[in-house]
């Protein structure tokens, strides 16, 4: 590799890149350049979203197929969802191409930095750029400070970065957007150039900063939106060949928030609503499917009454429910939601006669963080080879479930997956072979004639 | 042939009649089950009230942790810091069947929850209770009456308010207990059968396992076995139909933990005990009168009467000894508070608190048990006519649980099969009276069989079967004129017994035929009563008694109003409290906080330690800080109060805070009810004493209440607060839910509490460690 070397590249330089090329290959960082990157993180709700544009430039000798994406290892704790895009074409005809992430592990990465791997769909030759665009959200990014607050005091949260990009590369001009959701900032951390625009934030244009450039960014400001995360959601599919699909969702939502401190006043919260409890929150919004049906919303304890539907036999229904009480930060509640889906709508026949269930994974309630899901496929009483197809990692595993009156049991497909955001709410399939019809009617048909036969047998004996 | 042809004729008839029956008692069961499910249909699937709460935990813990757990489970959640021993204190009945039904279910593999399970036990039982009153009454007057019976307890008010799907309470299986015990004496009576008398003892097992009412079983059944002997009506029968069920009974009552010894020992058993020895000596007497020559008898009478009363001396001086030895001689607060209606207003404040232990009022009979209240003198009438053991026994029964349901207003549960049966009687008879005359007018009229209905001995021919043809066989004439074939052979095996009631008959073999008109119009009347009896009934299932009282609802101009406040503060409490928090309210939310929160409360529903309630009762009428002390030496975190003053929920604390104070004061004299009352009177208006406005009670209801309205306008009152506008120095809103109906308050922590009073050197040391060094000086719970 180093026979590579230019001898007109000064020796400084060399010794500083020595440790990357003794390990990485190919498409080293030597050769890459970012150009431009621009990069939006929008702090408008609780769930963090990164917009990142990359305008990279191959300066090395040989094609580069594989770009590094780096995160700090307190960001990729929380990093929950991330998505890189290949733009082509010119402004007004746009087109993007995904691309292939995987995490990968470099054993030279200064201070524990983890690396995302982007794959090109088309290999970089020497002198050419590309355009990436690459999405990234965080949960759990947003500190509370201070952490316990009383009703009547808004929410104040620390978002903690990096002023700079960090990259194994070198980047020529960058700037930083941040967005607020309010105009009230206590504090940010000045890296000049820095400006402020009602709620926005500007860093940079930084220039010519080499790799792993870091200069730490810490803004406290305001927000008030709801940080509604579900612990855990267990969503429970049963698929019923009568023709119907059984949505049984389990939630234990909390308030992630800054927490209650001290009183809460009815009072206060019921009749000054702008002051009181602005962080506290009291309506979720779930999207179910079009053509919902039976819908349910209770807990342990019985109907929760606060609910309302809009049900349409087209588009999105909306459930709009309300917990028990408002949630304050730290407050729990837990709910079930449940509903009933026209089968025919979500299960399909592929072409080699096996069966496949289309549903969207992820968490129907708006804007919220689900920190453990696991959604549960029950199929139909004997079917056989079941496999699951998910766009994203998850964990999989089969368990037996027994319902009404199984002989054998039910199997059920469990996927799970930790840190799920709305952007997840896409669908995946399961696949598997159907059921004889005999099968299942037999047990009920015993039954029906030994209910008959009982009848006779205790009229003959009165 | 032709005897052969009829005889095959009644069998088919008889069998017809048996399958309609089927399908009728088939009917009345589905009745029964729908009809108590106004409350899943206007409501939704949920437990009741307060009992219901802790049944449906107690019925979790059996199925989850097991039938050995279960017996020895000592529930650290309850009465702290004594606790309850679950296993050994509660009538297990009810629990069992309901664990047995769900593990049933599930072996089924029918996923039904806990939950759906318990709600649903009480119809099923309603539906089996009214099948047992088919039985006890085809057993006393045939089966027209049973089924009459059964289709009026399918829907009697009365039993609805106890059975409504949700409702998930001992009551609910108890009484299909008691009619089934009741069914199997008679039967056993009826028959002579030590099966039967077996079966007996096994349900009155069952119905001691259920409910503490079982005690009205074992004293009603020795009352009856009493009358028959002074009515001269002792029988082998009796005595196999009493005997096997004292000796079993007791035997297998004495297995249930809470019962236990209690089934010798205390007097509620008394009577069962001397009545098995008087039956004992009348059976030993009659043996001898039929060994013995008469002149022999009067010898050994006079020799046995001598010897037997020095022996029965013996024993009730002895008996008087224990009885009086004990306080209540030895009867329960509840049993003294039945025989005395007095007694508990003046003794126990406790029971006197509860509304059910009130006596109730007469438009009370009218809307539980409504048209029945008029039928029941005309089956009392009709069990004369003529009097037998079985018929005897309901009017015992009638009798008695009048007395009970006058005095205490649950009672009325009792009193209710009863009623049904007598009217279920007395309308079957009416109904025979009037069909039999229309059917006897129809054939004059039509001049069918002038010949033969023209003398008066066929009259009591016609209504012997259903059929027109009129058949004068030998053994109709004999026979009273009611449908019970298959009884009346029996008895007739029995020749004694045949013989007496022959006899009988035969001096009432002319019958009442009345004129067509008025016939008619009789059972036009009666149609329209039973009509009226079924719209009062579903009106009383869908209106009065539907309601779980943990959801309240109101129709207003916008429509429905739904008030779920008690359940959202419960909520609060499971998810937002820690889950060794202790939890203080009035006892009648104890069994709702431990089910519904799972937090630990200080006592509840189960009022078996008077101190204990007492010492709530003293700290929500004492001042804050007093209030305070008490409430931190039981290490109590939060304290719950009911209001209803925003939205007019009437059944609220301060309502109940009379009773707190009378609870209260009996134990601690320093709180006076009198310190509460202006004049007399419970205001809490400007005229209302000090003591009063400052209590603890008080403060918690109405804490910034003046803040809604400007006013302090109390919604339940009716009138505007005394004291408006006051801080809280010991304690702190933690939550109040949407219409104020629950308000949750936090103990404060002891520093802030000792703020100003440092150079007391004394309430320095009273640190959280050493809460109760401060306290020692007033606390009554010391």
């Amino acid at each position: 590799m180093e026979a590579l070397l230019r001898p007109r590249i000064m020796l400084s330089l060399t010794i500083i890149l020595i440790p990357i090329f003794l390990f990485i290959s190919g498409a080293s960082s030597h050769q890459i350049r970012i150009n431009n990157a621009e990069r939006r993180i929008d702090l408008s709700t609780h769930i963090v979203k990164v917009f990142l544009t990359l305008k990279v430039e191959n300066t090395g000798k040989t094609s580069a197929s594989e770009i590094l994406l780096a995160f700090p290892p307190t960001q990729v704790d929380h990093l929950a969802f991330l998505e890189a895009l290949a733009a082509t074409g010119k402004k007004k005809k746009k087109t993007y191409v995904s691309l292939a992430v995987k995490p990968t592990q470099l054993p030279d990465a200064p201070n524990e930095t983890n690396y995302y791997t982007i794959v090109l769909a088309n290999p970089l030759n020497t002198g050419e750029t590309a355009t990436l665009e690459i999405l990234y959200i965080l949960t759990h990014s947003l500190e509370p400070f201070p952490v316990e607050i009383s009703q009547s005091e808004s929410q104040l949260v620390y978002y903690r970065d990096s002023a700079l990009i960090l990259s194994p590369y070198h980047i020529k001009q960058q700037t930083t957007f941040i967005k607020i959701p309010s105009n009230k900032v206590e504090s940010f951390t000045r890296v000049e150039p820095t400006d402020r625009a009602g709620n926005e934030l500007k860093y940079g244009p930084y220039e010519d900063r080499p790799p792993y450039s870091y200069s730490p960014l810490l803004v406290h400001f305001e927000n008030n939106n709801p940080f509604s995360v579900v612990e855990e959601l267990v969503r429970e599919v049963e698929i019923s060949h009568w023709g119907n699909l059984q949505i049984t969702e389990q939630y234990k939502l909390a308030h992630a928030g800054a927490r209650h401190k001290g009183i809460f006043s009815r009072v206060d919260y019921q009749s000054k609503p702008t002051f009181s409890g602005v962080s506290s929150f009291k309506h979720l919004l779930a999207r179910l499917p079009p053509r919902v049906h039976s819908v349910y919303y209770r807990d342990e304890i019985g109907n929760i009454s606060t609910s309302h539907l809009r049900a349409d036999s087209w588009k999105i229904s909306e459930l709009e429910i309300e917990p028990r009480y408002p949630l304050f930060g730290g407050w729990r509640a837990t709910f079930v939601i449940g509903y009933g889906l026209p089968l025919e709508d979500f299960l399909f026949e592929s072409s080699d006669g096996r069966r496949y269930l289309n549903f969207t994974f992820g968490c129907p309630l708006v804007e919220t963080v689900v920190d453990k899901l696991t959604i549960k496929v029950v199929l139909p009483e004997g079917a056989k080879g079941p496999s699951a197809v998910v766009p994203f990692p998850v964990e999989q595993r089969l368990e037996t479930k027994y319902s009404y009156l199984d002989v054998v049991g039910r199997t059920v497909v469990v996927l799970e997956k930790k840190n799920v955001v709305p952007v997840h709410n896409i669908p995946f399939q399961v696949t598997f072979s159907p059921v004889l019809p005999l099968h299942f009617l037999s047990i009920d048909f015993i039954i029906f004639v030994s209910v008959l036969l009982g009848t006779f047998c205790v009229s003959g004996m009165i | 042939m032709a005897a052969a042809a009829k005889a095959g004729e009644a069998t088919l008839r008889h069998a017809f009649g048996n399958v309609l029956s089927f399908f009728i008692l088939l009917l009345i069961g589905v009745l029964a089950f729908s009809i108590r499910l106004f409350s899943v249909i206007k409501y939704e699937s949920v437990i009741h009230e307060f009992d219901p709460y802790f049944n449906y935990r107690v019925t979790q813990f059996l199925t989850k942790n097991g039938i050995y757990d279960f017996w020895n489970w000592f529930d650290d959640r309850t009465w702290y810091p004594l606790g309850r021993v679950i296993g050994g204190t509660v009538y297990p009945g009810l629990t069992l069947t309901a664990g047995t039904i769900w593990w049933l279910l599930n072996s089924l593999n029918i996923p039904l929850s806990v939950e759906t399970v318990c709600v649903f036990t009480a119809p099923i039982f309603s539906a089996f209770a009214s099948w047992a009153t088919y039985l006890l009454t085809k057993e006393v007057k045939g089966a027209g009456a049973g089924l009459t019976a059964a289709a009026l307890l399918a829907m009697v008010p009365s039993y609805i308010s106890r059975s409504v799907a949700g409702s998930y309470d001992n009551e609910a299986v108890a009484i299909f207990a008691l009619i089934i015990t009741f069914y199997l004496y008679i039967k056993t009576l009826n028959t002579g059968s030590l099966f039967y008398a077996t079966l007996n003892a096994i349900a009155y097992f069952y119905m001691v396992c259920s409910w503490g009412g079982y005690t009205f079983i074992i004293n009603l059944i020795p009352m009856h076995v009493l009358l028959c002997i002074v009515t001269g009506r002792y029988s082998s029968r009796l005595y196999i139909a009493y005997a096997p069920l004292v000796v079993l009974g007791t035997l297998l009552a004495a297995l249930v933990p809470v019962v236990g010894f209690n089934a010798v020992m205390t007097s509620e058993h008394f009577a069962s005990f001397l009545v098995f020895i008087i039956l004992h000596v009348v059976a030993l007497v009659y043996y001898i009168k039929g060994i013995l020559s008469p002149k022999m008898f009067k010898v050994a009478v006079t020799l046995v009467v001598s010897v037997g009363l020095v022996v029965c001396c013996a024993v009730i001086a002895i008996l008087v000894a224990l009885v009086a030895s004990s306080p209540t001689k030895g009867w329960s607060g509840r049993s003294l508070s039945l025989l005395d209606p007095t007694y508990a207003s003046k003794y126990i404040p406790i029971i006197a608190s509860v509304s059910e232990h009130q006596p109730p009022t007469w438009p009370s009979y009218f809307m539980d048990i409504n048209v029945l209240a008029f039928l029941v003198p005309a089956g009392i009438i009709a069990c004369f006519l003529p009097l037998s053991d079985a018929s005897s026994f309901v009017v015992l029964y009638i009798v008695t649980s009048v007395y009970f349901s006058g005095v205490m207003v649950r009672l009325m549960l009792v009193f209710a099969p009863a009623a049904c049966i007598m009217s279920g009687i007395a309308l079957s008879q009416a109904f025979d009276v009037f069909t039999r005359s229309i059917k006897f007018q129809l054939l004059r009229i039509l001049g069918f069989s002038e010949a033969d209905a023209g003398d008066g001995s066929s009259a009591n021919v016609v209504p012997e079967n259903d059929a027109v043809k009129v058949d004068k066989s030998e053994e109709t004439i004999k026979e009273r004129p009611s449908r019970k074939n298959k009884k009346k052979e029996k008895e007739q095996m029995e020749k004694a017994q045949a013989e007496k009631t022959s006899a009988k008959s035969k001096t009432e073999k002319r019958l009442l035929v009345l004129p067509m008109e008025l016939s008619v119009i009789g059972l036009l009347l009666l149609v329209f009563m039973g009509a009226f009896y079924v719209v009062h009934c579903v009106w009383a299932a869908a209106e009065a008694y539907s309601a779980p009282s943990i959801v309240l609802t109101s129709y207003t101009h916008e429509g429905l109003h739904v008030f779920d406040d008690f359940r959202e503060a419960y909520a609060w409490l499971r998810h937002n409290t820690e889950v060794d928090d202790k939890v203080a309210s009035w006892w009648d939310y104890g069994y709702q906080t431990t089910a519904m929160a799972n937090r630990t409360v200080i006592v509840d529903n189960n009022t078996w330690n008077n101190t204990h309630i007492a010492t709530v009762g003293t700290a929500m009428s004492s001042p804050e800080k007093a209030a305070w002390e008490i409430f931190n030496s039981l290490d109590v975190k939060y304290v719950l109060v009911v209001f209803g003053g925003l939205v007019g929920y009437p059944s609220d604390d301060i309502n109940k805070f009379l009773w707190m104070v009378r609870i209260g004061g009996g134990v601690f004299p320093h709180i006076k009810e009198p310190d509460y009352l202006r004049d007399g009177q419970y205001r809490i208006d400007s005229q209302a004493t000090p003591t009063m406005l400052n209590c603890l009670m008080y403060k918690l209801s109405y804490y910034r209440f003046v803040e809604t309205d400007g006013k302090g306008f109390d919604r339940v009152r009716r009138t505007e607060i005394g004291k408006k506008y006051f801080k809280l120095t010991h304690f702190e809103e933690v939550f109040t839910t949407h219409h104020w109906m629950v308000r949750i308050y936090k103990l404060k922590p002891s520093k802030n509490r000792i703020r100003g009073k440092m150079k007391k050197s004394k309430s320095r040391t009273s640190t959280p460690s050493s809460k109760r060094s401060g306290s020692r000086k007033k606390n009554p719970w010391q």
